[in-house]
């Protein structure tokens, strides 16, 4: 076999292990089935992503039925890329979730991982799949898998978030049907590949852009771009910690490729600078960093604060990609990824603390520096990272979206960039200043307060080792990234 | 030339590091071998680039050698291993490493051979020396630290725009002299005369370091100012704007020092005034006065460290800051009141000090230009300087009444460094050829003749009899205010008077206005959207905003 057959199996694994997993009994056995898997699809994907990148587009026909007739896997630097964060995500993730999810999931953990397996190969499969029906089909396997994650936290309240993300996610998931339904009766195809050929005919087709107008507004749903990110805070807040850290580091990437995908590749540049793309992208992307960031400034709680962030992350993203250019899209590119190593990493420090001390209001987190000094570090490295001080991942991701910004002459990109990380700053400190300078609080439990083990500690630094090492070394994401925005462009094929 | 070329700043960094790792007993040892590590690899750079690596797509330039990044390395080096010896017996472990990689930052600036670079380690120094003034562990000094982080984060972002403007329209991020024509070269203009506490924002600078420890202060006297000297002598020679802003600094310096009561407040505007002296000389622009800028910046780190040495004995010692409850200690103090003349004699640059030879090095730039009301604001503003800092401070803090004190002389090590430095300073005084032969240009200049000497002791004398002529009014109480009350008391007193009610009336008016629509409008802000955006009840509105962008995206499409 070679490495293009393989490379539909970083899909499949996931999915053919979950029904086994859920069958499983006990707790060892379905997290090692989970983390085979997982790991194996992780291999795949380093495997492919060289060749992506060098060779252009990789093209997998499922049962040999040539495309545009049967479902095709296409891929290419912008996806590889994503495939490989995914995979690699739920890789470090996994061997992190096991005493959390003992703790918040003590029963019936072949049922939660089988959910788990198949959250990740629907994501994978959204960004694999190079048939816009096929996204969809994906889209619902995540998705549903992903409510069912939700109501597995502690809270009574995480039941209610799940049935709030249920409704909220099914709307933007409809959107999406719809606007593929539009498309296919305009063209009679579900292939990007051959619908990006037919589309520039049609482009003056009323039906097309409504299609357009369904497609970007559902998906503007799922990957939480301001207003449409209520869904998110409670459904991160109220999950089980593995699934936040997670959904936090890859569920909305994978919703902003899609976009990214359809906008660019199949519709065209062409037409999306035709449409009000830009505009819409720039203000929800502006509006969305300022009043997410004081949200997540006025927040008493950990998580919700968090959220909040990766909401106004998602503005930086919406940002980058209304500019249309090159420099424009490789910094949202470059962002996907470095957000998922900076939030996935908060999101273990918290939930390492939330394992430990069974909390994350910030009444209960006074002085935890002294008993958790590990975690806490990693937090505010992470936190740096955030902010964007230099040699993090963050200051990568910030520097490529000014450059862009000033390349496209827009001075309020720029300005609307540096409020959003003073903002940042802010909300960091916060935490900061009491996990460091406050005393504990008086009902506080000491005997509870203590690090947590290694099993936590040596993923969560492995991601903080990653923010740093992609702040220096920036092969790996920013040339991808560039090449991958020059392939959505159209510049190269 | 592919030879790996160990950057000096990556040494520094990993000994900081070292520091924090190792055991208590190995600490004092690693902190004091560091920087003297460092200045030997200082020392091995040969001019030109030496070591460049890929980042951000360009190739950046990591580390570059010229005499003038030379001299300022090995002065943040020398600092360095001052001030370790210095603190290294009373500092906690985590303000000795914080106080090392800033001054890795310092000299990762020295050395930058581009922009980018030169921004990481600039990001680096702010980092780390607002976790210095932090160190000083009191309520005041978290607030000033916050303080001083916004500002040095909004300069670092105007210098990062700066920066990366001018990467995307010149496609270069070399260090060359830049010409004040656009808006990146402003910016970045702006952002390095921040880090320099150039006018309007030089109130950081005296407003945080007098709250660090007694060990921080000697650190962030040296580093963030003069890295900024440095990255105007390379990217902003002979800007003739440097002339006003550096005479505006001096003054400000100068005014300000006086009407102090804080010791090491005094010593804070008067780096506002040293570096106003550097400034100007960038601003003239000519090799002398280049020249004089990198020596001035050499010589005033040390002078200055030794008065922060002396200041933070003294502080160390009784706990004392002010000027009016100090005095008196020569008596159980007496080296460190010798050093702390010799500290104040060098600033006042009086013959045979350090100060003397760099100094009059920029005032005879200024004569050489033409530049005559310069060259007279300059001679004016020495005496000035003698005034504020040259005798105010040994004479209140050592001498002046007996306030009662006797503390005990200061620990070994703080004496041992007070004396290296006290005899860098009378080193450098005596034989001006020592950094003479390290400086950028060639120098022909003489500092020892009969002219400048006796015009310079004439000066002096005269602002030593004008001082204790004056002494009265010199006298500070116990207030700490900045305001009318000095220049009241030496005359114009109806006009201050009445522009001073006009000011506190206005200021009450503008509170009295200003407070309530403060407060609505942060209400507003921060209520409305949470009600708007972030209620508990998300779901039908979510639906509503679907609708309205779905419309809003169709209507604009098909119109």
């Amino acid at each position: 076999m070679t490495l293009i057959e393989w490379m539909p199996f970083s899909v499949l694994i996931p999915l053919i292990a979950a029904p086994v997993c859920a069958l499983l009994p006990g707790r060892v056995l379905p997290w090692t089935l989970t983390f085979v898997s997982v790991l194996a699809s992780a291999v795949i994907c380093a495997l492919v992503l060289p060749m992506a990148v060098g060779e252009g587009p990789l093209s997998y026909a499922f049962g040999n039925w040539p495309p545009p007739v049967g479902i095709e896997y296409r891929v290419d630097a912008v996806n590889a890329l994503l495939a490989l964060l995914i995979s690699a995500i739920a890789t470090i993730i996994l061997p992190w979730a096991r005493v959390s999810v003992n703790d918040e999931v003590p029963d019936r953990q072949g049922p939660f991982y089988a959910l788990f397996l198949l959250a990740m190969s629907g994501l994978m499969g959204i960004t694999l799949t190079g048939d816009v029906f096929n996204v969809f089909v994906f889209l619902e396997i995540s998705s549903l898998s992903t409510y069912a994650l939700i109501a597995h936290g502690k809270n009574r309240a995480a039941l209610l978030a799940s049935f709030r993300y249920l409704i909220m996610g099914t709307l933007g998931a409809t959107f999406y049907l719809i606007g593929v339904g539009f498309l296919y009766i305009q063209t009679g195809t579900l292939n990007m590949v051959d619908l990006a050929e037919r589309l520039p005919a049609l482009a003056d087709d009323r039906a097309i852009r409504t299609a357009f107008g369904f497609i970007i507004v559902g998906m503007g749903l799922k990957l939480a771009l301001f207003p449409l990110h209520r869904w998110l805070p409670g459904a991160y807040s109220n999950a089980p910690s593995m699934v936040t850290v997670f959904l936090a580091a890859t569920a909305t990437k994978v919703a902003v490729y899609v976009l990214l995908r359809l906008v660019f590749s199949v519709f065209g540049v062409e037409f999306a600078l035709a449409m009000p793309f830009e505009e819409i992208f720039f203000t929800l992307g502006a509006v969305g960093i300022f009043f997410a960031s004081l949200s997540a400034i006025k927040q008493t709680s950990l998580k919700r604060m968090l959220a909040y962030s990766s909401v106004s992350q998602i503005g930086y993203i919406a940002l980058a990609i209304s500019l249309i250019s090159t420099a424009g899209l490789s910094a949202g590119l470059v962002h996907i990824f470095n957000h998922a190593l900076m939030k996935g990493a908060l999101f273990m420090c918290v939930g390492a603390i939330v394992y430990r001390i069974g909390s994350d209001r910030f009444a209960d987190l006074g002085g935890l520096a002294k008993q958790m000094p590990l975690t806490m570090l990693a937090f505010v490295l992470a936190g740096l990272s955030m902010i964007g001080v230099p040699l993090t991942a963050g200051f990568i991701s910030k520097w490529a979206l000014i450059s862009a910004a000033i390349e496209a002459g827009n001075g309020y990109a720029v300005g609307i960039v540096l409020i959003g990380s003073l903002m940042a700053v802010i909300y960091i400190w916060r935490v900061v200043e009491i996990a460091y300078l406050q005393p504990a609080p008086d009902n506080a439990d000491m005997s509870r307060r203590r690090e947590v083990g290694l099993s936590m500690l040596i993923p969560l630094w492995i991601l903080i080792a990653a923010n740093f090492y992609f702040g220096i070394d920036t092969r790996l994401t920013l040339d991808i990234a560039t090449r991958g925005a020059e392939v959505l462009m159209g510049m190269t094929p | 030339m592919f030879e790996f070329v160990m950057p000096p700043a990556v040494i520094m960094i990993v000994g900081a590091l070292l520091v924090a790792l190792a055991r208590p007993m190995l600490r004092p040892l690693i902190a004091l071998l560091t920087p003297l590590v460092t200045l030997y690899a200082i020392w091995q750079i040969p001019d030109g680039i030496q070591l460049s690596a890929m980042f951000l797509g360009y190739e950046v330039q990591v580390v570059e050698g010229s005499a003038l990044r030379r001299l300022f390395a090995t002065v943040f080096a020398i600092m360095a291993f001052g001030g370790v010896l210095f603190a290294f017996r009373q500092s906690k472990w985590w303000e000795l490493s914080a106080a090392m990689i800033y001054a890795a930052g310092a000299i990762g600036v020295s050395f930058a051979g581009d922009l980018i670079v030169m921004f990481l380690f600039w990001e680096l120094m702010a980092l780390f020396s607002t976790v210095v003034v932090w160190c000083g562990g009191t309520e005041g000094a978290k607030r000033a630290g916050i303080r001083y982080a916004i500002i040095h984060l909004l300069g670092g972002i105007i210098l990062k725009i700066g920066i990366e403007g001018l990467i995307v329209h010149t496609g270069s991020p070399e260090i060359r002299a830049l010409a004040l024509n656009n808006f990146d070269t402003w910016m970045i203009f702006i952002g390095v005369l921040i880090n320099a506490a150039a006018p309007p924002i030089s109130a950081w600078l005296a407003d945080a370091y007098p709250e660090s420890s007694p060990m921080g202060g000697v650190f962030l006297s040296a580093f963030t100012t003069k890295t900024a000297i440095l990255s105007l002598i390379l990217l902003f020679p002979g800007q003739p704007l440097l002339i006003w802003i550096g005479l505006w600094m001096i003054f400000y310096g100068i005014i300000f020092a006086l009407l102090e009561n804080d010791m090491r407040r005094i010593l804070s505007y008067s780096i506002v005034n040293q570096v106003g002296f550097m400034v100007v000389a960038i601003g003239i622009g000519t090799e002398l006065a280049l020249n004089g800028a990198a020596a001035h910046a050499f010589t005033h780190i040390i002078y200055k460290a030794l008065l922060f040495m002396s200041a933070g004995a003294v502080l160390y010692q009784t706990g004392i800051r002010k000027c009016s409850e100090l005095g008196g200690l020569f008596r159980t103090m007496p080296l460190t009141t010798i050093c702390g003349i010799i500290g104040a004699l060098s600033i006042s640059a009086f013959p045979l000090t350090s100060g003397f030879i760099s100094k009059s090095m920029i005032s005879s730039a200024a004569g050489g230009e033409q530049l005559m009301l310069v060259w007279y604001l300059l001679v004016a503003a020495s005496a000035g300087v003698f005034l504020h800092a040259g005798i105010k401070f040994p004479w209140f803090v050592f001498f002046q009444k007996d306030s009662g004190l006797r503390p005990p002389e200061a620990p070994w090590n703080m004496r041992a460094a007070m004396v290296l430095f006290a005899v860098g300073c009378i080193a450098l005084g005596v034989f001006p050829g020592l950094l003479y032969g390290l400086l950028p240009f060639a120098v022909e200049y003489v500092p020892y003749t009969a002219d400048h000497v006796v015009t310079q002791l004439q000066l002096l004398l005269f602002a030593g009899l004008a001082f204790f002529v004056l002494l009265p009014l010199m006298k500070r109480t116990d207030t700490v205010s900045l305001d009318f009350d000095w220049i009241y008391r030496v005359g114009l007193p109806g006009v201050l008077r009445a522009i001073e009610k006009l000011l506190v009336r206005g200021r009450r008016a503008l509170i009295a206005a200003a407070v309530p629509a403060g407060k609505q409008l942060k209400t507003w802000f921060t209520e409305t959207p949470y009600m708007l955006f972030s209620s508990r009840s998300p779901m039908g509105q979510t639906a509503i905003w679907m609708a309205v962008l779905l419309a809003f995206v169709i209507v604009l499409a098909i119109i």
